[in-house]
């Protein structure tokens, strides 16, 4: 009887839990039409010093736009490899940096460098068209 | 005149005795009549329980009342936010209580669960009631994680980002609780819904019914006494009653607690930072609140590897041992060797102390 009741009480927790379980998980496919978004252009190159960086949009997530003291142009999607917090590019100190726990990394190759970030930033193509700076995925 | 008091006296005896007895509460008299109080040096401890409920209450009704305005969206919790802070009347004074009352419900919790741990009242047979305890911060602490996000200004968002990023790496669970909490890939309303739903609802329901069993087992165990006092000779110990001499000191402290938590609010409102934008960096200088700052230094400190282990996975593996050992310290220390006390009483000064330390130091730099 005990065994019986178990069994029941285990096959109805199951079934009650599991679509509560559903029913909170996200949905995969979630990922909204933004995310396909391929390029972006983020500003006349005018427009961003060297030695400067720019925050932007692209699709659903934040990206950085890095004109370095050589001239050159460099993207990265400017999420964190520690704990997901958005970089900025900090010209004091000619690195990209995060906020949150002090992370750094080569302004450009993404290269973590210094403070606890384990990985290095994930790189994006940058072309200049016009003088419109367009950054695309890599 | 003499006539008539006695008829009111009369009135009120014959109301009391229909509601004894047709509450049962004769039991309750009973139990309050046999509850006794240690009198010791450390007997100040014994406050901090109550100051923690009484912080408790005023968030309940506080955040009641917050609920008439703030908006769990997206578009429109910051801006109900900067309503209730400049436009509806006392709404400042609501909000900075309950969040004031935050602060101090977690200080209070952290200071009643540390003062038990030193009186060693986690010994048998009180196991189950320190295990509560420890559940009860764990609560606390999230109330004050849950709670932060929904302002949705800029440092919210952050301090939301990380702790997500944190529940999402432990090991075992964080697979499934991370998306699940964060309700897709990125923050989003998805988020606040959930964060507004275990907030309002959840936690509070849960909190209240692990209280309820914290403090039944606090009646049935008496309150706990330190070794060196339930050492000394019978005769020579000293109880006070609970009802009334205790608990009209309990009242006079709430009411201490509840002066401290208004100075607070007057002279210090709670403000409210700019709205938060996901694509923009995080500020220079963010921090969490004080009660999380011992772990954001912490995580701070920590290489990208240690050894074959990422620097997070092996920061979170450590504190989830720090915790582990004030939940298996009934087990350690059982009252059977002075050497395990002391072990457990070292293990508590190097908690409280590392903390105190890593908080100063993530506060400074």
């Amino acid at each position: 009887m005990r065994t019986a009741l178990g069994t029941v009480a285990v096959l109805w927790g199951g079934v009650a839990l599991y679509p509560i379980y559903r029913y909170l998980a996200p949905r995969p496919d979630t990922s909204d039409d933004e995310t396909q978004v391929t390029s972006v252009e983020v500003c006349k190159l005018s427009e961003l010093p060297k030695n400067s960086g720019k925050n932007f949009r692209f699709g659903s997530f934040p990206a950085l736009l890095i004109h370095t003291e050589d001239d050159g142009l460099h993207a990265f999607k400017a999420v964190c490899t520690h704990l997901g917090c958005t970089v900025q590019y900090r010209g004091d100190i000619q690195r990209i940096f995060c906020a949150c726990h002090g992370g750094q990394y080569d302004p450009t190759t993404g290269k973590n460098i210094a403070g606890p970030p384990p990985k290095p930033l994930d790189s994006l193509k940058v072309a200049v068209v016009n003088d419109q700076v367009v950054v695309s995925r890599a | 005149m003499a006539a008539e008091l006695q008829q009111e006296n009369k009135l009120a005896k014959l109301i009391g005795n229909f509601l004894v007895s047709r509450l049962s509460l004769a039991d309750l008299q009973h139990l309050a009549a046999k509850k006794k109080v240690p009198v010791h040096k450390h007997s100040l401890w014994y406050y901090m329980g109550g100051i923690t409920m009484i912080y408790f209450a005023v968030q309940v009704v506080t955040g009641i009342l917050l609920m008439v305005y703030y908006v769990p969206e997206i578009n429109a919790a910051h801006a109900s936010i900067l309503k209730i802070n400049s436009q509806i009347d006392f709404g400042w004074f609501i909000r900075s209580l309950h969040s004031w009352g935050s602060t101090l419900m977690i200080l209070s919790a952290a200071v009643h669960l540390f003062s038990s741990f030193f009186m060693r009242a986690y010994r048998q047979p009180r196991e189950i009631t320190w295990w509560a305890g420890l559940v009860l911060m764990i609560l606390c602490l999230a109330f004050g994680f849950t709670g932060y996000l929904l302002p949705w200004d800029d440092l919210s968002f952050f301090a939301t980002k990380v702790g997500l990023d944190i529940t999402a790496k432990a090991p075992l669970v964080g697979g499934l609780l991370g998306p699940l909490l964060k309700g897709g890939n990125m923050i989003s309303q998805a988020t606040i819904s959930r964060f507004f739903g275990i907030h309002v609802a959840i936690l509070p329901l849960t909190l209240i019914s692990l209280l309820a069993v914290h403090l039944m087992l606090v009646q049935s165990h008496g309150m706990s006494e330190p070794a060196a006092f339930a050492d000394t000779p019978p005769e020579k110990r000293r109880y006070e009653p609970f009802f009334p001499d205790f608990f009209f000191k309990d009242m006079l402290v709430w009411i201490l607690a509840l002066n401290v938590l208004f100075v607070l609010v007057v002279l210090f409102p709670w403000g409210v930072g700019p709205e938060a934008n996901p694509f923009a960096p995080a500020p220079i200088g963010i921090k969490p609140e004080w009660y999380f700052l011992g772990a954001f230094q912490f995580l701070k400190l920590i290489p990208p590897m240690v050894g074959p282990i990422e620097g997070e996975l092996f920061g979170i593996l450590a504190m989830s041992l720090v915790g582990l050992g004030f939940l298996i310290m009934p087990f350690i220390d059982n009252g059977s060797q002075r050497r395990r006390a002391l072990l457990a009483t070292i293990y508590g000064v190097a908690v409280v102390l590392g903390l105190i330390f890593l908080s100063i130091w993530g506060a400074l730099s």
